[in-house]
């Protein structure tokens, strides 16, 4: 099963930075580079009230949102106590310097 | 690699405070094994009074119930007391409540025995029914006595003591305090005040009997066996006591200590000696924290300064050696509900302190506050304790308050505003507002949800406040009443952050002002360097430290540090704000509040073009465009850049707008061109990022059209020159700008100007506006550098002007190379 997709070379996202993926169907997604050059992509929603988690500042493996400041989880998108709740996640990876996600 | 042993002896709040914090540092480090002489978790010992009153119960003071210590990974032995340490084979050897024996090998070891009531040598205190008050059992102990005798008597006027003969009477006993001294707890009370708190508590029901030497306990004669019965003074004179509970102070457990050959002090000054380090001055394995522990020569008594050694403790345990201990001040506070009294350091003065007083007899209020050298270094307040918190802040930061003197005594909020406040820092008698008043306007918080947090989570500091319940993390206005609360509900454990020592964030130990300090000493230039030298916790850092570092790097060594965009906040790296539903606002210069048609024209023409949901005219004197879509930024500014318009800033810690009103150049009253000037002060400005955002006015006349007395630097033509006011808002905290001085002409306001927001740019800690930068270190210290010396004031406009030198549209210049990226939404392939 190969339904990974090309999104752009891992130089196009800022490390400690993000990008949105735009899907055509609607639901934005954020794809985040740390400091290790790991990447992780979450629907840009936050679980609060709806923030763009991709405008927000990435620190460690976390995220933190940029209207309210709640913090996630980059790799399981869970909220960091004492706040509750989740975003989604998607599968992604990087090769050869491109990065793919599995939708 | 295996982990190194820690045993802890003392499973009490110091000890257990310290693993906690030893666990945010390094939860890795350590096998820990906790030996606990009570069969219980760790619990808020504090709260034994409200629990012998009647108002909690035992489960809602449990701080660390067991299921924490499974969850962390440590090994308890509650109801198991070490009785021997063997230093040589790195051993503690523990008997459990059935006899049978326990050892455990340690690397490290850390005491935490806290401290015993001291019971007098009185005969009869074997005697049945004589109690100490120091943990749950005494304390359930005295309510099962409560529910079977009628007469108790207290020994000791103290703390421990009246809060006991208050929860025993809630009970329905006939409760006695007998006292030695002249006055009731007279270590930490006046006369006066001691006065008024005895008339109040007699008024509940309480006796006392004052200058009393108990000569002796009686058995009483019904009962066969030894139970107390009475109590004998040294006059003769004798009263009934079915309960006798002694608080006549008490004494540092270090009796394990001393037995295993560590030096615990002699003739007054008893106690395990440790350094600054929370080490043993005899050996350096083993450390020591809380009410066992004498460190400089005094043993302390509350919580507060025992968390303040955990902390310390805890960073040294974690190799980390940063950070030492050198002592609290601190302060108390009675937890009987409905009584209000407060008091700190050297509340009874002395030859070389002056007092000022206020004392309201009928009103139930006294205040007295003691102060050396234009300092405050002692308080007393009786009724009205609101303002504890912040003279105990204030004494602890040394401020010089000859400028807060005369109204001082009325109290934070009227001295610090004076004219009213839209927040609600000023409101007093947090205690006495209803559970559902609502004390944070932005998360909705209500007073019940914040007490009930601070008790079932045990929560002491604001911080930890703002975590559980978001009450005072957004607009911060009702920081004061939480912090109202907490001292409230936690008494004398609640101590204030100093603002000057606290931490930038969870990242580091370091404040601000060592943090500010460290990059220009050792010229550190990037935020790797930074967090290298100061050894922060998280790699990189989080959203609260890095745009500080971040502003603190570029504003030390402006043309030398490179900016980190991604270290700032999405409005500054998107140069436009962002709203609630993720789009943006844009908000071009109108340079003092002037336009034209053609701009207002290209205006129009863009709100058209890109499908502008909003337009609005801001409190600014300008005009915001309302809901553009990230990736139309870049084109809607290449059309307003086109039309000769540039950003406005409105997103930035960096200066805003500049307000004017016609001034002479129009109004019949204008004595100076207020607009020209404003423009003027706007042009010279531009691109000036600041520790929080700046704004200013220009006002032709006294009139004061343009609002100046509200702005960071408020600027009012008279007929001879200008007058200048700075450290105004209009925000959060309502502050009447202060009046700096006079001067003659455009020229000398652009160089004063300059030289104060130079300064404040230099000095000010990350998010600190001109009015809080201000309270911090004193207008007498701007006047000097800025108005007295005239050197000084050159040097730093000549600063500002330097850094502001190459400055340039950030519209235009993110328009260009790859920071363009940012704004482009990545696409599928198909
Ligand atoms: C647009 C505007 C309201 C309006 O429609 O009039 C506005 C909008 C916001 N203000 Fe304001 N303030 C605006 C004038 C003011 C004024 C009045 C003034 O400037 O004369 C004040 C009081 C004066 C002062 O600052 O002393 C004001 C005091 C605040 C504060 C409280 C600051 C404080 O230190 O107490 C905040 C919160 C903050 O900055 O942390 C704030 C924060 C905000 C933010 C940025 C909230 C945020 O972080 O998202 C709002 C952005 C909305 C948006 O997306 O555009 N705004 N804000 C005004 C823009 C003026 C401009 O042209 O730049
Ligand atoms: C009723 C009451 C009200 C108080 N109110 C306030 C207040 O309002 N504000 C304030 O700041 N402070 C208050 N205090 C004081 C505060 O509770 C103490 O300062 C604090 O608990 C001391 O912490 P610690 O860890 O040093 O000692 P503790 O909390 O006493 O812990 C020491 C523990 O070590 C155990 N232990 C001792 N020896 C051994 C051994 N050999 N082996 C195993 N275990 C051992 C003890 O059983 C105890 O559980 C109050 C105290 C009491 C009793
Ligand atoms: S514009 Fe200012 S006052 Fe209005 S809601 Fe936003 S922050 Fe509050
Ligand atoms: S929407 Fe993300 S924190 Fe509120």
């Amino acid at each position: 099963m190969s339904n990974w997709k090309l999104v752009c070379p891992l130089d196009h996202i800022p490390r400690l930075g993000a990008r949105v993926v735009r899907r055509p169907a609607g639901g934005d997604i954020a794809l985040f580079r740390n400091a290790d050059d790991e990447v992780f992509a979450l629907h840009d929603k936050c679980a609060h009230k709806g923030g763009p988690l991709s405008q927000g500042i990435v620190h460690g493996r976390r995220v933190s949102c940029p209207l309210h400041g709640w913090a996630f989880t980059l790799a399981d998108g869970n909220a960091v106590a004492p706040d509750i709740g989740s975003c989604d996640t998607f599968r992604v990876k990087v090769e050869d310097g491109r990065v793919f996600l599995s939708i | 690699m295996k982990k190194m042993q820690l045993v802890l002896v003392g499973n009490g709040m110091a000890g257990i405070r310290t693993i906690e914090e030893l666990l945010k540092l390094g939860p890795d480090l350590y096998d820990i094994t906790v030996f606990g002489a009570e069969p219980h978790g760790n619990y808020n010992r504090i709260l034994l009074s409200p629990v012998l009153a009647g108002e909690m119960s035992l489960p809602e003071i449990m701080l660390n119930d067991l299921d924490w210590y499974r969850d962390k990974g440590i090994t308890l032995h509650a109801g198991c007391k070490v009785t021997k340490i063997d230093r040589a084979r790195r051993r503690v050897i523990a008997e459990a409540d059935d006899g049978s024996a326990t050892e455990a090998g340690y690397d490290r070891l850390l005491l935490a025995t806290g401290s015993t009531p001291f019971i007098p040598p009185i005969p009869g205190r074997e005697l049945r029914g004589v109690l100490g008050y120091r943990d749950i059992a005494d304390t359930e102990a005295m309510i099962d006595a409560a529910g079977k005798y009628r007469h108790a008597v207290v020994i000791g006027a103290g703390l421990l003591g009246l809060e006991a003969a208050n929860g025993l009477m809630l009970r329905g006993m006939d409760v006695t305090v007998v006292h030695l001294g002249e006055w009731i707890m007279e270590r930490q009370l006046d006369e006066a005040a001691a006065g008024m708190l005895q008339a109040s508590l007699e008024a509940k029901g309480m006796k006392f009997l004052l200058a009393r030497d108990t000569e002796a306990l009686l058995p009483a004669s019904g009962e066969g066996e030894a139970r107390v019965g009475a109590v004998r003074f040294r006059d003769g004179a004798e009263i009934p006591a079915d309960l006798v509970v002694v608080a006549a102070g008490i004494r540092p457990n270090y009796a394990l200590a001393e037995s295993a050959g560590l030096y615990c002090g002699s003739g007054r000054v008893r106690g395990i000696h440790v350094s600054d380090t929370l080490q043993t001055v005899t050996d350096p394995r083993v450390y020591a924290v809380g009410e066992c522990v004498a460190h400089r020569g005094v043993a302390y008594g509350l919580v507060a300064p025992l968390f303040e050694q955990g902390k310390v403790c805890a960073n040294h345990l974690a190799n980390l050696g940063i950070g030492r201990y050198e002592g609290s001040v601190t302060s108390t506070k009675l937890k009987v509900t409905g009584i209000d009294v407060f008091s700190a350091g050297e509340f009874g003065g002395g030859p070389d302190t002056e007092e000022i007083v206020l004392h309201d007899r009928q009103g139930g209020v006294y205040k007295r506050l003691v102060l050396r050298d234009s300092r405050i270094v002692g308080s007393v307040l009786y009724g009205d304790t609101a303002d504890g918190a912040w003279y105990f802040q204030l004494m602890k930061e040394r401020q010089d308050i000859h400028e807060l003197r005369d109204h001082l005594m009325f109290g934070h909020s009227f001295a610090s505003t004076r004219l009213g406040d839209a927040g609600h820092k000023g409101e007093n008698r947090a205690a006495s507002m209803p559970d559902g008043a609502e004390v944070c306007g932005c998360n909705g918080v209500c007073k019940g949800t914040i007490v009930k947090a601070i008790k079932e989570q045990g929560l002491f500091s604001l911080d930890e406040v703002k975590k559980h319940t978001k009450a005072a993390s957004s607009c911060g206005s009702c920081t004061g009443l939480v912090e109202q609360l907490l001292a409230s509900t936690v008494g004398g454990a609640y101590q204030a952050v100093g603002t000057r020592d606290k931490p930038v964030c969870g990242c580091t130990e370091h404040s601000h002002k060592v943090v500010r300090e460290a990059i220009v000493k050792h010229r550190l230039t990037t935020r790797e360097a930074v967090f290298g030298t100061l050894n922060w916790k998280a790699p990189d850092g989080c959203e609260k430290c890095r745009p500080a570092i971040n502003y603190y790097l570029i504003s030390s060594f402006p043309h030398e540090a490179k900016d980190d965009p991604q270290s700032r906040f999405i409005n500054e790296r998107a140069h436009a704000n962002i709203q609630k539903d993720g789009t943006y606002s844009v908000v071009p210069r109108m340079w003092g509040g002037l336009t034209t048609p053609s701009e207002l024209r290209a205006i129009a023409d863009a709100a058209e073009k890109y499908q502008v949901p909003t337009v609005k005219v801001t409190g600014g004197q300008r005009i915001d465009l309302l809901g553009v879509k990230k990736e139309d930024l870049p084109a809607i500014w290449a059309d307003l850049n086109a039309a000769g318009m540039v950003s406005g800033h409105a997103y930035g810690k960096s200066i805003r707008t500049v307000k004017t009103c016609v001034g002479a150049e129009h109004c019949r009253f204008g004595t100076q061109l207020a607009m020209d000037m404003g423009v003027k002060l706007e042009r010279m400005l531009f691109d000036m990022y600041a520790p929080h955002k700046v704004k200013l006015a220009v006002s032709g006349c006294p009139r004061n059209c343009a609002e100046a007395g509200i702005k960071d630097v408020g600027v009012i033509g008279v007929d001879s020159g200008y007058e200048l006011y700075v450290g105004g808002n209009g925000g959060i905290k309502t502050e009447v700008a202060q009046y700096l001085c006079k001067v003659g002409s455009d020229e000398e306001v652009m160089e004063y100007a300059g030289a104060f927001l130079q300064l404040y740019r230099e000095e000010g800690w990350y998010l600190e506006r001109t009015c809080h930068y201000l309270e911090r270190v004193g207008l007498d210290h701007v006047k000097a550098r800025v108005v007295a010396d005239g050197d000084s004031r050159r040097a730093l406009h000549a600063r500002l002007l330097d850094a502001l030198k190459d400055a340039r549209d950030p519209w235009q210049t993110s328009r260009e190379g790859d920071r363009l990226r940012q704004f482009i939404p990545l696409a599928l392939e198909a």
